[in-house]
């Protein structure tokens, strides 16, 4: 029961993911494929950490699985920020 | 069946040499340091699944994390003398310099060489043979460690890790050779998102780098990925301008960068004492011994590629200042 709720939530995640890519490959401007990007993504990480989270056979494995979701999480919001201010510069500048 | 991981496997494989081939012959510079480091993020997947950890880590720390910091520190700075910093914006491309074909053929004469020798080296090995992993078990106890890589590196093969080490010394005497002054390209305007990135996560880096340092001596990890990991905490300070360097501060990273090659070296030397060959330390203080060249050498590591990073020595130019230059 416990193997098909990970299964099922690493399967969902990776929905999400693939989801994520196809915005990339498809959006018309940056904004919205950094949108599609972020956002899916985030979902689709969460969930296949929740899932290999039920897997986890300690609780120090649970922790470190947490722990990666936070930074990978950080990492990419602020990542997703610094492009989009960086391009909202750049168009700036080339329309000035 | 097959194995499942089979195709997880194979596309890995295909995915390495095709991100190789898009990474030689993409014609944007921003976008070939992009294709490299996914690449190196891969090849560190690869040695998982080839039951490699150590130099996964290594890998993504080191092949991955800080190479790719400094690729795309030398592509600012390329544009950056180029007059190019404020056109490229997101959008643009930098299209890459022609090289002289004398030095393409060149390179792929060596890289052909290192192939081939590489080739002899694999059709000599006995095939399926046992390899190394009886000895260094039955020579385990004698280590003072509780990990096979770490007592191959630290202890039975330790010459060889003294002059990686020595390289990335020759490395930073190099850079620091070539290119003096303090930095004149404007550093990029992070926003405020940023440094409250930089002041949760640099924390946390210290925490993982000591870890993997301390880790080590049972586990995969040690001085090359802490150091890397430790590295990062370096990078991120120098983005972010919570660290600028100073031409005072020369002297202590000076000591910093022959601190790991000097006690390691120091230490192979001492223990020649009592009829012992250099490096063969005495195995009740070989675990002492040990920690403490991997835990000063993991310091030496990190505050040399945080100074590659920075890419000078930080020289106040005086006689620039005073008009002679000109």
């Amino acid at each position: 029961m416990l193997d098909l709720m990970a299964a099922s939530l690493v399967v969902f995640g990776a929905v999400f993911f693939i989801a994520g890519t196809v915005g990339l490959l498809r959006f018309p401007d940056i904004y919205c494929r950094l949108h599609a990007l972020t956002k899916a993504d985030g979902l689709g990480l969460a969930l296949v950490a929740l899932g290999m989270a039920l897997k986890a056979e300690s609780f120090g494995e649970v922790f470190r699985i947490v722990l990666i979701w936070f930074f990978v999480a950080l990492a990419s919001a602020t990542c997703g920020h610094l492009i989009a201010a960086y391009a909202r510069q750049a168009d700036r500048e080339g329309k000035a | 069946m097959t194995d499942p991981f089979l195709i997880l496997d194979l596309l890995l494989a295909g995915a390495v040499i095709a991100l190789a081939i898009a990474t030689l012959t993409a014609r944007d510079l921003f976008a070939a340091i992009v294709l490299f480091i996914v690449l190196g993020l891969l090849s560190a997947l690869a040695w998982v699944r080839l039951s490699a950890p150590d130099v996964a880590l290594a890998e993504a720390a080191i092949g991955t994390g800080v190479t790719g910091a400094l690729l795309l520190k030398t592509l600012h700075h390329l544009r950056y003398v180029a007059g190019t910093l404020g056109e490229q914006a997101a959008h643009g491309v930098t299209p890459v310099t022609p090289v002289p074909m004398s030095v393409i053929w060149a390179n792929a004469a060596f890289c052909g060489l290192i192939t081939l020798g590489l080739a002899i080296a694999f059709l000599d090995a006995p095939l399926g043979g046992p390899g190394f992993d009886a000895l260094v078990a039955d020579a385990m106890p004698a280590s003072g460690v509780d990990h096979g890589v770490t007592a191959v590196l630290l202890n039975f093969r330790s010459y060889d890790t003294l002059m990686e080490v020595v390289v990335l010394l020759a490395a930073v005497i190099a850079v620091w050779q070539i290119e003096r002054g303090l930095s004149e390209a404007p550093a990029p305007d992070l926003s405020v998102i940023w440094q409250g990135f930089a002041r949760l996560t640099l924390p946390a880096i210290v925490v993982v780098g000591t870890y993997l340092l301390w880790k080590g001596s049972e586990a995969p990890g040690g001085a090359f990925q802490g150091g890397a990991v430790l590295a990062a905490v370096g990078i991120l300070l120098l983005l972010s301008r919570l660290y600028v360097p100073h031409p005072s501060h020369r002297a202590l990273a000076r000591w910093g960068f022959v601190l790991g090659t000097g006690v390691f070296a120091g230490v192979a030397l001492l223990v020649t004492g009592g009829g012992r060959v250099t490096f063969e330390y005495p195995p009740e203080h070989a675990k002492t011994l040990i920690l403490l060249i991997e835990g000063l050498v993991t310091v030496s590591i990190a505050v040399t590629l945080a100074a590659l990073f920075h890419g000078r020595e930080p020289v106040a130019l005086r006689a620039k200042e005073a008009g002679h230059d000109a």
